[in-house]
């Protein structure tokens, strides 16, 4: 029998891996990553990494969708988690609408070309 | 050329940005591009029409106030400027750039002697003749400014308002609108013409940091023009190799002016564009995807910002050493170290048929 309760967060516990397994000094984990990936042709995709977990992907992917007038998915990654995938090249949009709702700007790092 | 429409609204953000910096003295002032003499003369006029022209206290305070708020910002757009200029035989725009307080101090060592030398015996002139005006006009204006000293005080203290209060005289009242135009007219200052040398007011910010600029200038001429060719990297050369391929031309060679491993550029450029490629036999870069001139450059300057000059002095004199899985920058000139971003290419979006992908 265990208490889950209880082992959420052992303060006295040893400290050895502060930066979590894939993070080196001055990782990147608490960014959220805009990129942008081609496809074929003059088609692009967007990508949103490191949505923070307060946010509702789901929520945000639709609201994207509607205000971007483009389609978008929800894809599950083992290592980024929930990225958001957006048709075209919404980055400056994706900025602009993350940063209007109070994320601020410093979080943010737009990728690409 | 297909992709052009894309990335046209960071461009055009960027230049936007320029606009506003351009409003800032400091760096109107440093503005290495452009020829020496005249230009400095020219970028202090301005630089002092716009914080001089406020007549009264408020507004100049409302002005040192903006001055000062502008300044931070600079410094966050300096590096982005910085790496602008860099590609100096690419753009043929304007370029502003805030190499001059790096390469001060870089020069500091060798010609900080004359320079404070002049300084200080300028100060000693100026504090003489100061003090003689100081005298002459106390006994002058002494008996017939004696009713009103008390209302000159209060209009002193509003218009100088973070002057030292012993130095404040009842004779600056009816010269310091004036004495504050001559300073925005003068559009050449020879030491011992300072604005502030014809009346006992205090001198103000502006002021002495024109007269900074100036001396700066007079002192080492060779500050405008090492700066502006001290760091280019010549244009990415891309070609299109078939349909879906671009070739990276000279990254070996723009890698080699950059001092770092081919390798750890291309990983970067990589994981930037979300993309892969090669190298050829030839030293080339094959990159998969269709690539611009433009983009290529931009993601290199990206790389410098991130990789290649030293967050500090943002000198590109810098060495790049891994220690321990993490990379660490060290700069050659002003002896700082900090560990930099790894590289990662975060997730990939599954592009193209799956099929393939799984196959290989």
């Amino acid at each position: 029998m265990n208490v889950q309760n209880l082992n959420a967060f052992d303060p006295f516990a040893d400290e050895g891996d502060v930066l979590g397994q894939d993070n080196d000094v001055g990782s990147q984990q608490n960014y959220i990553h805009i990129r942008i990936q081609q496809r074929n042709g003059r088609k692009v995709l967007t990508t949103l990494q490191g949505l923070p977990k307060e946010y509702d992907a789901k929520k945000i992917l639709k609201a994207f969708k509607k205000e971007f007038a483009c389609n978008g998915t929800l894809v599950d990654d083992e290592e980024a988690g929930q990225v958001i995938q957006l048709q075209g090249d919404q980055r400056q949009k994706i900025s602009n609408f993350l940063v209007e709702e109070g994320i601020p700007k410093a979080t943010i790092k737009i990728h690409g070309f | 050329m297909s992709e052009e429409p894309l990335f046209d609204p960071s461009l055009k953000k960027r230049k936007k940005k320029q606009v506003a910096f351009s409003e800032d003295p400091l760096g109107a002032d440093a503005d290495p591009t452009t020829p020496a003499p005249a230009v400095i003369d020219d970028t202090t006029l301005n630089g002092d029409a716009v914080d001089m022209g406020p007549k009264t206290a408020h507004e100049q305070m409302k002005a040192n106030v903006e001055g000062g708020e502008e300044v931070p910002e600079a410094g966050e757009k300096a590096e982005e400027d910085d790496l602008k200029a860099m590609f100096g035989d690419l753009k043929k725009k304007k370029k502003k750039k805030k190499d001059i307080p790096l390469d001060l101090e870089a020069d500091g060592s060798g010609t900080s002697t004359p320079v404070a030398g002049a300084a200080e015996d300028l100060d000693f002139s100026d504090m003489k003749k100061k003090k003689k005006k100081k005298a002459a006009t106390l006994e002058a204006f002494e008996k017939e400014l004696n009713d009103s000293k008390a209302t000159a005080k209060e209009a002193d203290d509003e218009d100088v308002p973070d002057g030292l209060p012993e130095e404040i005289d009842e004779a600056e009242l009816g010269e310091d609108p004036f004495a504050a135009g001559a300073g925005g007219a003068a559009v050449s200052m020879d030491a011992g013409t300072e604005p502030w040398l014809k009346s006992d007011r205090d001198y103000t910010y502006p002021e002495l940091l024109q007269r900074f600029y100036y001396q700066l200038h007079a002192a080492n001429p060779a500050l405008l023009n090492s700066a502006g060719k001290r760091y280019t990297i010549a244009p990415p050369q891309l070609a299109r190799e078939g349909n879906k391929k671009t070739i990276f031309a000279n990254v070996s060679d723009i890698c080699r002016r950059m001092h770092r491993q081919p390798e750890h550029v291309i990983q970067y450029m990589f994981a930037e564009m979300g993309t892969t490629g090669s190298v050829d036999g030839s030293g080339r870069l094959v990159i998969k995807g269709r690539f611009q001139q433009k983009q290529v450059e931009h993601v290199l300057r990206r790389y410098i910002v991130e990789y290649v000059t030293c967050k500090t002095c943002k000198s590109p004199d810098t060495l790049l050493t891994k220690e321990n899985r993490i990379f660490f920058i060290s700069c050659e000139s002003c002896g700082s170290r900090r560990s930099v971003n790894a590289i990662k290419t975060g997730f990939q979006a599954q592009v193209g048929k799956r099929s393939r992908n799984k196959t290989g």
